[in-house]
């Protein structure tokens, strides 16, 4: 009876593995097929020498490098100092920020890039990489404040007094006493963000205009006019990257990547409805 | 005593939020002297403390540093360091960066700071730990890192919020006896803020007692103690009885219908006073031999002495400390010297009580 429970109880875990990645698996298979069919052909890194050949691809890695390294750094200075900002309010105008701060986080993909592409075409920008950047340097500032308060809100008041009343001037007490402390919350806010921004395709399609190309906008653009395995492998290239990521911030700090990848979590399940 | 004024509050009043903290106080504080405010939770002791060290901005009045107005000067730019509350060491330093800290900022040499370390933490007698983290000291060594740090910097005065607060009995006790022995090596004035009143009978060379934003009574220890001017005063430092009492005349006093000689004059005649008589001051008799007639009703062992309780007919319950014992039940006499006798004027007005006594 027991031996039987715990059967069903691996049985169901296993399937719930499967549903969850036999698609992956099934990706990054076929990103090594020969052929370019359907079948399975033989063993082969055609795929990925194609894709590092391609001048488009290298071109879309590059943006989509450089635009999350920025926009992520971007938002994580305008976010630790918003937090600087937040945390000095009385309670009960902090909380009404912070509920400011996570309407963004909770709203559809659709909606924000939507809206920004038309915001943009209201006043009267031309769609293309600097769009694309302050799109993304928009939806990354709620994270690193997310991440960041936290800890800001936890930090001992009174070792910045005591740096201001031994000689330092207020900015210099910061960053010698606040911002070490704060570290691990801007630095696991910068990771969750240049994820967010790696991930990012709709806000993109919606504000990149014809020029310019990420990753996720070119597979997507690759993909609707037929097969294309060098897709396949760019796409496997991306999914063990945000592996690494993922590992990465969480050896920085457990406990709040958590937090963040919880409300990360509750828009990636909304946005799949 | 008759020094150098260092620091004068001038009419100072703060609220927060509408509520008055501190309101019209005045304080004068001389070189090399040991002032501790005391008061219970909540009287604006820290307030004080931070109004001084620039922290706090009054809403009205003045203070003065050796006659110069700084009320409007940043606390980077005065000349006293503060050791808080709250053990406020730089977690990411080291306890030499720690100490370091304001040297650096004043561009003191490496050998100069070098130095300071060394003298600082023989001082506080944690030689050797300069490469230590703060998280691995105990409360003790963390709090005497943070003096050490704030003394390097040579200040005129020392500000020091409940700095023991957070230490058990024993080593608040060692603390007591350092922090005196520092203030009196190093020379500088020390404002303290306590709210354990013991601390303050112990180190300080002049007592602030501060209630509700006001100043109730200012003196050295002993006057403190011997002469509270008012009930609260008498009732917050140190265990004592209050008692009501009629003024007959000169040198007589009238207790629950029993008349007992004192030394005090001038209150008038057949005028109602508060009568403050410490514990340790009344003298238990055989019946009939004493002023006022009791039965011991409940005995406590203390160490030192025995904390009993009389009542008498009145049924006022006497607090009286002696060290020998009387079983519960027996018929005991009180008797108190004339000079222990401490005579106080009744609050004028409710206000006043107000002010005066916490409920
Ligand atoms: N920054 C502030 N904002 C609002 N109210 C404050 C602030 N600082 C102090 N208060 C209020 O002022 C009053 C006096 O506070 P203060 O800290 O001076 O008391 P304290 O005598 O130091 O008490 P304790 O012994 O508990 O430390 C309290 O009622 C407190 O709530
Ligand atoms: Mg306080």
């Amino acid at each position: 009876m027991k031996k039987l429970k715990k059967f069903f109880g691996a049985a169901y875990l296993g399937l719930i593995f499967v549903f969850l990645y036999a698609p992956i698996v099934t990706l990054i298979v076929y990103s090594f097929n020969s052929g370019k069919g359907r079948q399975w052909t033989g063993f082969s890194f055609t795929w990925y020498e194609k894709l590092f050949n391609s001048a488009s691809i290298g071109n879309a890695v590059g943006n989509t490098l450089s635009i999350a390294l920025l926009s992520s750094i971007i938002a994580t200075v305008i976010g630790v100092i918003s937090c600087i900002g937040i945390n000095a309010l009385k309670n009960k105008s902090r909380a009404v920020y912070m509920a400011i701060n996570n309407i963004p986080l909770l709203n559809s993909d659709l909606v924000t890039g939507l809206s920004l592409m038309l915001l943009f075409i209201a006043v009267g920008v031309t769609s293309g990489y600097p769009t694309v950047l302050l799109a993304h340097i928009t939806f990354n500032v709620p994270y690193v404040i997310l991440s960041v308060l936290p800890r800001l809100r936890q930090t001992n008041k009174s070792a910045y007094e005591a740096a201001i009343d031994l000689g330092a001037k207020p900015a210099y007490a910061f960053y010698k006493v606040v911002i070490p402390e704060i570290m691990p919350g801007i630095i696991s806010g910068f990771l969750m963000a240049f994820t967010m921004s790696l991930d990012d395709f709709i806000i993109t399609h919606f504000t990149k205009g014809p020029g310019i190309n990420t990753i996720s906008t070119l597979i997507y653009s690759e993909v609707r006019r037929g097969v294309k395995p060098d897709m396949n492998a760019l796409s496997t290239i991306m999914f063990l990257s945000a592996i690494v990521l993922l590992v990465l911030s969480n050896l920085v700090s457990k406990k709040q990547v958590g937090e963040v990848k919880a409300a990360a979590g509750e828009k990636k399940s909304k946005q799949a409805v | 005593m008759k020094e150098k004024t260092l620091i004068t509050l001038e009419h100072i009043s703060k609220s927060f939020d509408g509520e008055m903290v501190l309101d019209d106080l005045c304080l004068d504080i001389h070189e090399n002297e040991f002032v501790t405010l005391l008061g219970p939770s909540g009287c604006g002791k820290t307030t004080t403390l931070r109004i001084i060290g620039g922290f706090v901005t009054p809403d009205k009045g003045k203070v003065l540093f050796e006659g110069n107005d700084i009320t409007n000067l940043p606390p980077y730019q005065r000349e006293l360091n503060t050791v808080f509350q709250k053990y406020a060491l730089f977690p990411n330093m080291s306890i030499a960066e720690n100490i370091a800290f304001g040297l650096k900022i004043k561009k003191k040499s490496k050998e100069y700071i070098n130095d300071k370390i060394k003298y600082a933490l023989k001082l506080v007698n944690l030689e050797g730990y300069e490469n230590r983290r703060p998280e691995i000291l105990s409360g003790g060594q963390q709090q005497r890192i943070a003096i050490a740090r704030a003394i390097v910097n040579e200040p005129k005065v020392l500000l020091l919020d409940e700095p023991l607060g957070a230490l058990d009995l024993k080593l608040r006790q060692d603390m007591q006896y350092e922090l005196i022995r520092l203030k009196n090596e190093l020379g500088i004035t020390f404002i303290y803020v306590t709210h354990d009143q013991e601390e303050a009978l112990t180190m300080s060379d002049k007592i602030v007692v501060m209630n509700q934003g006001y100043i109730q009574q200012m003196g050295t220890p002993e006057k403190i103690y011997n002469e509270p001017e008012n009930a609260f005063v008498a009732d917050f430092v140190g265990d004592s009885n209050i008692v009501d009492a009629v003024f007959l005349r000169d040198e007589l006093v009238e207790i629950f219908g029993a008349k007992f000689p004192c030394v005090d004059k001038g209150f008038g005649k057949n005028k109602p006073v508060d009568v403050v008589i410490r514990p340790e001051d009344i003298d238990l008799l055989e019946p009939g031999k004493g002023s006022l007639d009791g039965v011991v009703t409940h005995i406590i062992f203390k160490g030192v002495h025995y904390e009993m309780e009389v009542r008498t007919p009145d049924g006022f319950e006497w607090l009286v400390h002696s060290t020998d014992m009387f079983p519960v039940g027996t018929p005991v006499s009180i008797h108190v010297d004339p000079f222990d006798i401490q005579i106080m004027n009744k609050p004028q007005s409710e206000d006043e009580e107000a002010i005066g006594v916490e409920e």
